[in-house]
């Protein structure tokens, strides 16, 4: 019998179980339980593995058991740094590329409403930044200082100036809080930093967060949590995209993650400048960035993705009349595990989708703008050119189990509306069918080149025409 | 003490090599150079000079536009706590032939504690920084001449 692996994903709804056959690299078989994180973490994850067995008609032995986590709220992270277009964005972009849920982000000091504030966020850690290496010591100092006086119990990693490391981590440790000191997120000026925080941030969710969340209840049950899930999506694009030693991946890849309270988007590629008279503008960017747009959610925020893409677009999209927008809303306000029931609440869902994935690709992406100087126009670019994105990919309920996948994809892309914005233009499609990223992510940790085909097998394309409507391409 | 500099062209200027020179001869001199390049609004040198908690800030400007990049530059400064931070400003400041004295003292009443014109050396401005550090530590703002 060929070995086996089997990845874990503890949701905040369902216990997800995918079976993977490591030597035929395909899924064998998928098992579901609720989630009992709350509760028991256990309970879920015996229906879950019942349910698995039921299907497979016996489990086999598994060489590999590994988890990810966004149950308990997923890992809810604060962010604090110096300037907020430097290391406070730098510190942002480091907590969101370790998978975080960021529950508050500051910049310069912290007045006492900001610590009461984060101390009501209660965050499962604390990411403290502040000046480059031999820079600014005064704000990031004042603001442990601060954390130190305060109430807050949860572990701190610092990633700041480092001229200011003793004096910060003294700062806290004398009032008995929990520092890990990693390299600056922005060690010189103009420098993104965001790994060693990023492993950091994830060492401490494995050492502890497991822990105080209560996972490790189910300890015998799988061998480890190896981080939470939007870092598994991500780790799990980022091998599809680079590929391994033995295997090429495919090029530069976009994930859009549409889900009932946020939209995440996903960017593997340097995104650089395409023509080399280009100026870019701004913090680099990293070469995996993680987005999430917590205002861009299905069900939990359907009413404020109808406010940012206006009432009259959605009308538009969807076909319904502008008096019944309201009407054909209240259901999924009402009831946020609300599936669609016939044509209308389907075609509301598809134009919600489209105008989530239209705003959130339109926030990651990049924008390019000409400047006319005195010696001719200049153009710059900020953020990630994402225009020759090698490969789309659809995740998440709104988007797989659409009736036009593609359809709804097709937001992500260039618009001729919008020439400013860097969004992809002729991408290949695809959807991750089986919500099958973060198993590529955790299995790639362990066994990449089995991971990696298994996540190329398993992308399934859809019609690349592209589609109706005045969202679409060009 | 290293001192950090800030250097920069401001507005929507793209003549970098004098800048990237002036650079050069700064780093060569010992200071630490921050050098954020062409096309950089006001806004960006004070954030840059926030973060590296910088001891002065140099502005270039050579396209004739500088005395509007660098209104209320130094107003800026003291909004974002940097006070009394070093100001420099140099090169083709204004359009035109007009008296270099005249177009010195607009500057200087703008905040810039020293305007230098056209066909400066980078010698000069390394001289006038490090006087103007000393008389700083002997709590002066700058040093005469």
């Amino acid at each position: 019998m060929s070995a086996h692996a089997l990845l874990i994903d503890f949701g905040s709804t369902y216990t997800k179980l995918r079976a993977v056959d490591l030597a035929a690299r395909r899924v064998v078989g998928s098992g579901q339980g609720p989630s009992t994180v709350t509760t028991d973490v256990r309970i879920g994850m015996t229906l879950a593995l019942a349910d698995l067995e039921r299907r497979l008609g016996g489990l086999p032995p598994f060489r590999h058991r590994l988890a990810s986590s966004s149950a308990a709220g997923g890992l809810r992270m604060v962010t604090v740094g110096l300037v907020k277009e430097l290391t406070a964005e730098a510190a942002r972009r480091a907590a969101l590329g370790a998978g975080a849920k960021l529950v508050g982000a500051y910049a310069y000091r912290l007045t006492r409403d900001d610590v009461a504030a984060i101390e009501r966020a209660a965050p499962d850690i604390l990411l403290l930044s502040g000046g480059t290496d031999g820079g600014n010591s005064e704000v990031i100092v004042a603001n442990a200082a601060a954390l130190a006086d305060s109430a807050l119990a949860c572990p701190i990693i610092v990633a700041g100036n480092r001229n200011a490391t003793d004096e910060v981590t003294d700062r806290l440790s004398r009032r008995g809080k929990t520092a890990t000191v990693v390299e600056n997120v922005m060690p010189e000026f103009g420098t993104l930093n965001i790994e060693p925080a990023r492993a950091a941030i994830r060492q401490v969710f494995m050492d502890r967060i497991v822990h105080a969340k209560g996972i490790d209840q189910a300890h015998d049950m799988f061998d480890r949590v190896l981080m939470p899930t939007p870092a598994a999506v991500l780790e799990g694009a980022r091998l599809i995209a680079a590929g391994t030693p033995a295997q090429p991946g495919l090029g530069t890849v976009l994930v859009i993650d549409v889900g009932g309270a946020t939209t995440d988007v996903h960017s593997i590629g340097k995104g650089g400048p395409s023509r080399p008279d280009i100026v870019l503008y701004g913090l680099p960017e990293p070469y995996a960035k993680r987005t999430v747009e917590g205002d861009l959610g299905m069900r939990h925020n359907a009413g404020a993705i109808v406010e940012a893409a206006g009432a009259d677009a959605i009308a538009r999209d969807s076909g319904i009349p502008d008096n019944e927008l309201d009407a054909a809303l209240a259901p999924l306000l009402a009831d946020v595990e609300r599936l669609p029931r016939d044509a209308c609440e389907h075609a509301l869902d598809r134009a919600l989708a489209r105008a989530a994935i239209r705003l959130a690709v339109g926030r990651h992406a990049g924008t390019i703008e000409t400047v006319y100087t005195a010696t001719g126009p200049v153009s710059m670019q900020r953020g990630k050119d994402l225009s020759e994105v090698d490969v789309v990919i659809g995740t998440g309920g709104p988007v797989v189990h659409a009736r036009d996948p593609a359809s709804i994809l097709s937001a992500a892309l260039a618009d001729p509306s919008e020439p400013a914005s860097l969004r992809p233009r002729r991408p290949r499609m695809v959807i991750d069918s089986e919500y099958l990223l973060f198993a590529v992510g955790l299995l790639a940790e362990v066994e990449p080149d089995a991971a990696l085909a298994l996540g190329l097998d398993h992308m399934r394309d859809c019609a690349t025409e592209a589609a109706d409507g005045h969202f679409s391409a060009a | 003490m290293t001192k950090t500099l800030v250097t920069g062209v401001i507005g929507s200027d793209t003549h970098i090599v004098g800048n990237r020179i002036l650079s050069m001869a700064l780093e060569k001199a010992g200071f630490k150079v921050v050098a954020l390049g062409a096309l950089t609004p006001a806004e960006d040198f004070i954030k840059a000079a926030i973060e590296t908690n910088a001891d002065a800030i140099l502005v270039s400007s050579l396209y004739g536009q500088g005395e509007l990049d660098c209104k209320g530059f130094r107003d800026l400064c003291v909004e974002a706590g940097l006070g009394e931070i070093l100001l420099y400003v140099g090169g083709n400041l204004v359009v035109g032939k007009q008296p270099w004295p005249e177009v010195e003292r607009r500057f200087l009443a703008m905040g810039f504690d020293r305007a230098f014109p056209p066909g400066t050396r980078t010698d000069e401005v390394i001289v006038s920084l490090t006087r103007d550090f000393a008389e700083r530590e002997r709590g002066l703002t700058r040093a005469e001449g």
